[in-house]
């Protein structure tokens, strides 16, 4: 398979974040990041700036907050990677309305293109199976999209959605960056929280 | 007198806090069994210290309150997620256990144990600490209201004078 045949970034996140819904999203650092942003702000949208490896964990603290709301957390192959072992805690939390969802390059995209483990081996679904998700699962095809997508939005979690993505850099579209006002609006957006807080 | 571990339960729950994180340490025992046995509570137990810190900051985002159990080896681990804490202006409770200082037999335990203050403070979080059973509860109480008033990161260390410095001499229970 070529690079211009793989699945572009861009629009698969669009796709998966169209019609979202009351769904709430914890994006991991960097491409994931922009993606998200790219597909429409939204004060519903965490997006992490840092914290490499800990979007998973996040998406779960959040999630055990709002069981009656989607998470999805967005995320990359080299920042899931670094927090590998944040996976057994979800799969031993077993919440049912969390979603990882992992734009898979096989890249550190940030850093000058260096391959992850995921492109020397590493399976991140099966990895995601063995510490007790209900549902996981590896696309690379047009053609698998939509059933990744509405497993990745409705499916009993926790679930975890790879997506194998082109390589090709995306381009930037920053998000706000300030976390204390990320934060804030959050609240406010999910939990009509006008206090500072 | 009820134990002090008792008293930190108490705290938390007057506090309303909802979401416990927790790496196992002997002194933090009878607090985690007391959070895995509350039906309020969800006690969540991890692989590593750092997925507690942004654990509790998602937990906070969705309008939970929360606190990281761990041991002061734990507290290197988090340094770098520390940095989500204090760029977002999360409130952040830690209950740290002390190692490394009174009565350690571990020497490996001893370069993390003396220095968890200093690498705590560097990241921006204040710490409180007991060395006796009395103040705990009233430290615990003020040091989270610290923290969810001000929205700043607190860690109460409980010294290993409090908890009783592991014994590793054969015969001995553990502890």
């Amino acid at each position: 398979m070529t690079a211009s045949e793989k699945l572009n970034r861009r629009e698969v996140v669009k796709s998966l974040l169209s019609n979202r819904g009351e769904t709430l999203v914890v994006t991991g650092l960097g491409q994931p990041a922009y993606d998200a942003f790219a597909a429409g702000d939204d004060p519903r949208n965490f997006y992490l700036w840092g914290a490499m490896g800990g979007a998973a964990s996040m998406g779960l603290g959040l999630a055990v907050a709002q069981p009656e709301r989607r998470v999805v957390v967005l995320t990359g192959d080299g920042e899931l990677l670094m927090g590998l072992g944040s996976l057994a805690a979800v799969g031993a939390e077993k919440a049912g309305n969390l979603a990882i969802v992992v734009l898979d390059n096989e890249r550190y995209g940030e850093t000058g293109q260096q391959k992850t483990h995921t492109g020397r081996g590493t399976d991140l679904a099966a990895v995601a199976m063995a510490v007790g998700f209900r549902t996981a699962l590896t696309v690379a095809d047009e053609a698998d999209l939509p059933e990744a997508i509405r497993i990745a939005r409705e499916g009993e979690g926790p679930v975890m959605v790879v997506i194998k993505v082109s390589e090709a850099p995306a381009g930037m579209a920053l998000p706000p960056k300030d976390g204390a006002y990320l934060k804030m609006r959050f609240r406010e957006a999910v939990l009509g929280d006008r206090t500072p807080g | 007198m009820q134990p002090w571990q008792d008293d930190i339960y108490d705290a938390l729950t007057e506090a309303g806090v909802r979401q416990i994180a927790f790496v196992p340490d002997a002194g933090h025992k009878r607090l985690i069994e007391r959070c895995l046995e509350d039906p309020k509570m969800r006690a969540i137990s991890l692989t590593t210290e750092e997925e507690g810190i942004a654990l509790l900051g998602g937990a906070w985002l969705g309008g939970d309150k929360g606190a990281l159990l761990m041991q002061s080896s734990g507290v290197g681990n988090c340094i770098n997620m520390l940095s989500l804490t204090k760029t977002c202006q999360f409130p952040l409770v830690m209950l740290v256990t002390m190692r490394g200082e009174w009565g350690e037999f571990n020497t490996w335990q001893v370069p993390m144990g003396r220095t968890t203050q200093e690498h705590l403070e560097l990241c921006g979080v204040a710490c409180y600490r007991c060395d006796e059973p009395e103040p705990v509860a009233d430290t615990v109480r003020t040091a989270m209201r610290f923290a969810y008033y001000t929205n700043s990161a607190v860690a109460i260390l409980l010294g290993q004078r409090l908890i009783g410095a592991k014994i590793f001499e054969e015969g001995e229970a553990a502890r």
